[in-house]
C-alpha cells in the first residue's frame, strides 16, 4: 500500500524556525534528510511557503488565477513524503519522526488510490 | 448475531462463549470482517439448527469454526469476485458436504481441527482499539466482535439509534480496509502503548455498565478475563482485571433505595465475596509481576479500600504513585482526600486548593466537606451549593443536598 503523509505546519512556523540556533537549524533539517532515506520512504519534497501559492480554478470555461493558498487556513500545507508500507502502522512511524509532528504541525496520514 | 430461543442445551451460553474466538479465526483466515461475519452467523444458525437435534458436539468451538469456513469457502467458489476481498490465495477444494459428514457424536470430530486452529481473539482485540479508528468506533467493534452483542445492544447500551450504531461499525470496517490496518498482535516496540488503548477501551466499557447497565460491567470483566488468559504475563492486564472485580463487587451495596451510599456506610454482607476475593488474586498476580502501572495502582487502591480498617496513609501513598503516572487533577484531588483522613482537613483542603478544577462538582463536594470539618461552615455552604449546580444525577443531588441539610 502507499500512503501519503501531509505535513501541515500551524501559521507561526516561519518565526518559530527563525527564533532556533543554526545548530538546531541543521539538526531538524537532518531529522527529514534521515527520513527521506528511510526504506519505504519513495518520495516527498518540501513546498515553498504559502505567499508563493497560486491558486486556478475554472468557471464556464474560463480560468481563474488568483494570487495565495485556496483557503487562507491556521495550518499551512508545508510538505509532504510518500511511504510505501504493508500496513499503516509502518507509515504512522515515519508521520511520528517527523519533525513538524513535535513542533506544533500535524501529519495527516492517507492512504493513495492504487490505479 | 443468531441467538437460539431453545436454551435448553445451554446453547446461548455456549454461543456468547465461542462467539468472539470463532469469529476472530475467520477474521484471520479471510482477511474480510463482513465475509467472516456472515461465515459465523450461518455457522451459528446451523448449530442452532443441527445440535438440538443431533447432540452437541464434543468441542463446540472447532465445529462451529470448521463449518463457517467450510461455508465461506463454498460462498467464494460460488461468487469468484468475493476472491479479492479475502487474503485466500487458492480456493481449498471443501465443499458443503463435508459439513455434513461432521460428526456431531464423534467425540474426536474437530479435536485434530482444534489443536490446529489459532486463537486469534487477542489480533482481533488489537485491531478493533487501533488508534486509527475513533475511540466510539473502537468500543463499538470490540463488543460486536468480541463481546457478540447485537448492533441494537450496543446502540442501547450507549444511548443511540440503532441505525447510528450499525453505521458507525460499517464505517469503522471500511476504515480497517481502506486504510491497511493489520490483523496482528503489534510488535514489541508498539506493544505497550497499543496494550494501554486496549485496556482503556475495555476500562470505558466497564465504566459504562457500572452506572447502572449491568450488562456492559459483566461483558467487561469477560473481555478483562480473556486478556488475562490470553496475556498472562501483562501486569497491567491483571491490574484491570482486579480493578474491574474489586469495583463490582460492591455493586449491591452501592445504593440503597435509589439512595447513594457511601462506602463507608455500605452493608458489607451485600459485597460479593467471590467477586472480592477473585479481584484481591488477580492484584496479587499483578503485583507478583512486578506491576506497577496505573490499573494496578488504582486496583490496589480499591483493595485498600475494601479493608475493615483503611489504611488512608499507604492510600495516599498510592493516589502520589498514581499522580506521577497520570498528571492528572482528579488524581491529586483523590490524593488530598486521602491525606485529609490521615492527617486531618487542613492538610487535605491545603492539596484541594491548588488545583483547578472549577467544573469538577467533587472538587466543591470534596471541598465542602473538608470546610465543614473545620468548622467554617458559611464557606462550606457555598461549595455545597456549587457541587448541587454542577450535580449530574438525582441520587448525587439529593446525597448533596442532605449534607447542606445537615450544616
Amino acid at each position: 500500500m502507499q500512503y501519503m503523509l501531509l505535513i501541515y505546519t500551524d501559521g507561526e512556523a516561519g518565526e518559530s524556525w527563525e527564533r532556533l540556533s543554526e545548530t538546531e537549524q541543521q539538526a531538524i533539517l537532518a531529522e527529514y534528510g534521515a527520513i527521506s532515506q528511510t526504506p519505504g520512504v519513495v518520495g516527498g519534497a518540501q513546498l515553498a511557503p504559502a505567499t508563493s501559492a497560486t491558486t486556478v480554478r475554472v468557471q464556464d470555461g474560463r480560468t481563474l488565477t488568483t494570487d495565495g493558498p485556496f483557503a487562507e487556513t491556521k495550518e499551512v500545507l508545508g510538505g509532504f513524503y510518500t511511504v510505501e508500507a504493508d500496513d499503516i502502522d509502518a507509515a504512522l512511524e515515519v508521520a511520528a519522526r517527523i519533525p513538524a509532528a513535535r513542533m506544533g504541525g500535524k501529519v495527516e496520514v492517507r492512504p493513495l488510490i492504487e490505479m | 448475531m443468531a441467538r437460539p430461543a431453545d436454551s435448553s442445551l445451554g446453547l446461548e451460553q455456549v454461543f456468547r462463549d465461542e462467539w468472539g474466538r470463532v469469529l476472530a479465526t475467520l477474521i484471520g483466515f479471510l482477511g474480510d470482517f463482513d465475509l467472516a461475519e456472515e461465515a459465523a452467523q450461518e455457522a451459528f444458525a446451523l448449530a442452532a439448527e443441527r445440535w438440538p437435534r443431533d447432540g452437541r458436539p464434543a468441542n463446540p468451538g472447532a465445529w462451529l469454526t470448521t463449518t463457517a469456513r467450510h461455508r465461506a469457502i463454498d460462498r467464494i467458489r460460488r461468487d469468484r469476485t468475493l476472491l479479492e476481498k479475502t487474503r485466500l490465495l487458492t480456493v481449498p477444494e471443501a465443499t458443503e458436504d463435508d459439513v455434513d459428514h461432521l460428526d456431531a457424536n464423534d467425540p474426536d470430530a474437530g479435536d485434530a481441527d482444534a489443536a490446529a486452529i489459532p486463537d486469534e481473539r487477542l489480533e482481533l482485540i488489537f485491531t478493533c482499539c487501533h488508534p486509527a479508528l475513533a475511540l466510539d468506533a473502537q468500543v463499538a467493534l470490540t463488543l460486536r466482535t468480541l463481546g457478540g452483542l447485537g448492533t441494537d445492544e450496543i446502540a442501547r447500551a450507549f444511548l443511540v439509534p440503532e441505525a447510528t450504531m450499525a453505521q458507525r461499525l460499517v464505517r469503522a470496517k471500511r476504515k480497517i480496509k481502506t486504510a491497511g490496518i493489520p490483523f496482528r498482535v503489534p510488535p514489541d516496540r508498539l506493544l505497550p502503548e497499543r496494550l494501554a488503548a486496549v485496556l482503556a477501551v475495555v476500562y470505558l466499557i466497564f465504566n459504562e455498565g457500572f452506572g447502572g447497565r449491568g450488562e456492559l460491567a459483566a461483558e467487561a470483566i469477560r473481555l478483562g478475563r480473556s486478556l488475562a488468559a490470553l496475556l498472562p504475563d501483562e501486569p497491567e492486564v491483571h491490574g484491570l482485571l482486579a480493578l474491574m472485580l474489586l469495583h463490582d463487587a460492591r455493586r449491591a451495596a452501592r445504593f440503597a433505595d435509589g439512595e447513594l451510599v457511601l462506602l463507608a456506610d455500605q452493608d458489607r454482607s451485600l459485597w460479593d465475596a467471590t467477586e472480592t476475593a477473585a479481584g484481591h488474586a488477580a492484584l496479587e498476580r499483578a503485583l507478583a509481576l512486578g506491576g506497577r502501572g496505573p490499573y494496578v495502582l488504582q486496583a490496589a487502591i480499591a483493595a485498600e479500600h475494601a479493608a475493615e480498617r483503611r489504611d488512608w496513609a499507604r492510600i495516599a501513598a498510592l493516589y502520589a504513585e498514581l499522580v506521577v503516572l497520570t498528571r492528572s487533577p482528579v488524581v491529586e484531588l483523590n490524593r488530598a482526600v486521602a491525606v485529609a483522613e490521615a492527617r486531618g482537613p487542613q492538610a487535605g483542603l491545603e492539596l484541594v486548593d491548588r488545583l483547578e478544577l472549577d467544573d469538577y462538582r467533587y472538587l466543591h463536594a470534596t471541598r465542602a466537606e473538608l470546610l465543614r470539618r473545620l468548622g467554617r461552615t458559611v464557606e462550606a455552604r457555598a461549595s455545597y451549593e456549587r457541587a448541587i449546580e454542577l450535580a449530574t444525577s438525582d441520587p448525587e443531588r439529593r446525597f448533596l443536598e442532605r449534607r447542606l441539610a445537615e450544616l
